[in-house]
């Protein structure tokens, strides 16, 4: 219970630090629709080529702003060793992981929200399923990209070159929640005659569940010298 | 060696051996040290010599590569029990002076039966001085004024074990005096503090017990009054 109560703060306390530095994930937002039009210009001037890559690049886009995102968040943490005060006070390292790993999130389905009418305009991608079931998919999918990058935001925060580690260590792991949140996205787009937007929503709610919960075993263990 | 406070006591914290190494160079080695409730003890040595190492093992902070640790009569810290001012402040630049207290209320737990209840937020800026800008954010904050938020913190937790990393640097004559009636305060109220500074003199003066280090090494304890004039710390660095 003590846990509980100590995230609840943490995630407070997490949220207002993320929102006075919001500036920062505000030009994480702009390199994402950056990606987003140079991804368009790659494809060219086909319209039907653009709608059937749209899901891809939406979710490369969202990959590639995580770990900017979770990099800032990390690196708030260590900056004048607030993160160690914290362990030493002393604070749960799973409420630690956990009050992070909620707030990510938040930030990162915002952003991929954000992201959203973006691709529509961008992309002339229709929403078939409608935008509820998109949004969901977002949000489902990053907090599949948030768990285990919050763990390795924490490692390589500490590390020499750990901006280019993050990515080294993320990106493999993250395949199957990538493969499931793309296919989805594809669905929602392009309609869903086949009724297979439960079973790729399902592959990124397992994962979630995983490493949501594995993540949370392990954050202490790292918290450790 | 001699021990440097009475050993009819249980110590506080105990280190047998203790050593850490940092890559292939050995930051401390073999360090045997008891420190007693009621105490203070002042640890000084030229830069490098291994401070900052000890005090971030006896924090917890840091596993030795060899050795052992008790602290309080347990090998697993107690950290609601340990207090440390580090180098590193542990503030993060976004919040304010305020925000950081309460935020501390909040994940500590109760002090324990027979402990008086921890001071307010409030009550702690002022102690410190900190009252006027408790609002502000602690990027906006002079090194001193964040070393005193350190301190508030630091007084907050209302620990057993009180450890300082150069105390007094980046403070104003106003902000030392404060530090040396910390000191004199803690001790008084049967906290075991270990004071590590190189202003030797000024704070062998509130201590009981002195301890230096030298490549990791102690080679010299001994009372407090004797490091006045002692060739161990009028030689400065070997």
């Amino acid at each position: 219970m003590e846990s509980l109560f100590q995230c609840v703060a943490l995630a407070q306390k997490e949220l207002m630090v993320q929102w006075r530095t919001r500036a920062r994930f505000g030009s994480v937002l702009v390199f994402g629709v950056t990606s987003l039009l140079v991804f368009s210009f790659a494809v060219g001037p086909d319209s039907s080529a653009l709608q059937a890559h749209a899901a891809g690049y939406l979710w490369l886009a969202l990959l590639l702003m995580s770990t900017l995102s979770l990099q800032e968040a990390a690196r708030l943490d260590v900056q004048n060793g607030a993160l160690e005060a914290l362990v030493l006070l002393p604070v749960d390292g799973r409420a630690l992981y956990y009050a992070k790993a909620l707030v990510n999130t938040v930030t990162l389905g915002g952003l991929g929200t954000l992201l959203i009418p973006v691709v529509v305009a961008l992309y002339d991608a229709p929403v078939k399923e409608g935008a509820l079931w998109l949004i969901a998919t977002v949000w489902l999918g990053s907090a599949a990209l948030v768990a285990p990058g919050t763990l390795y935001a924490a490692l390589t925060s500490r590390a020499r070159a750990g901006d280019v580690l993050l990515p080294l260590l993320l990106f493999p792991l993250v395949v199957p929640a990538l493969l499931g949140s793309v296919k989805a996205t594809e669905v929602v787009m392009l309609g869903d005659p086949m009724g297979r937007l439960g079973s790729w929503l399902g592959l990124v709610l397992a994962f979630d569940v995983l490493y949501w919960s594995l993540c949370g075993l392990l954050y202490p263990l790292l918290l450790e010298d | 060696m001699p021990p440097i406070a009475p050993s009819t006591t249980p110590a506080t914290v105990q280190a047998t051996g203790l050593s850490r190494r940092h890559g292939a160079r050995w930051a401390l080695r073999g360090v045997d040290l008891a420190l007693h409730a009621g105490t203070a003890t002042v640890l000084y040595g030229a830069n490098g010599a291994g401070k900052t190492t000890l005090i971030r093992l006896l924090a917890s902070a840091m596993r030795p590569t060899a050795g052992s640790l008790r602290w309080f009569g347990d090998v697993s810290p107690d950290r609601v029990r340990v207090a440390t001012l580090s180098h590193h402040d542990g503030h993060y630049d976004d919040l304010t002076a305020l925000e950081h207290l309460s935020l501390g209320a909040r994940l500590l737990p109760s002090p324990r039966a027979g402990r008086p209840p921890r001071p307010s937020p409030h009550d702690l800026l002022m102690r410190v001085g900190l009252s006027a800008r408790s609002g502000s954010l602690v990027r906006t904050y002079s090194a001193g004024m964040r070393k005193r938020l350190a301190f508030a913190r630091l007084l907050q937790k209302g620990a057993d074990l009180v450890l300082l990393d150069e105390p007094y640097a980046a403070l104003d004559p106003a902000g030392a005096l404060l530090v040396d009636g910390l000191i004199t305060e803690l001790r008084g109220q049967g906290a075991c503090l270990l004071v590590s500074t190189h202003q030797v003199q000024r704070t062998a003066a509130l201590c009981d017990h002195a301890v230096r280090l030298d490549e990791g090494r102690v080679t010299w304890t001994g009372l407090a009054s004797d490091t006045v004039g002692h060739p161990s710390v009028e030689r400065g660095p070997t």
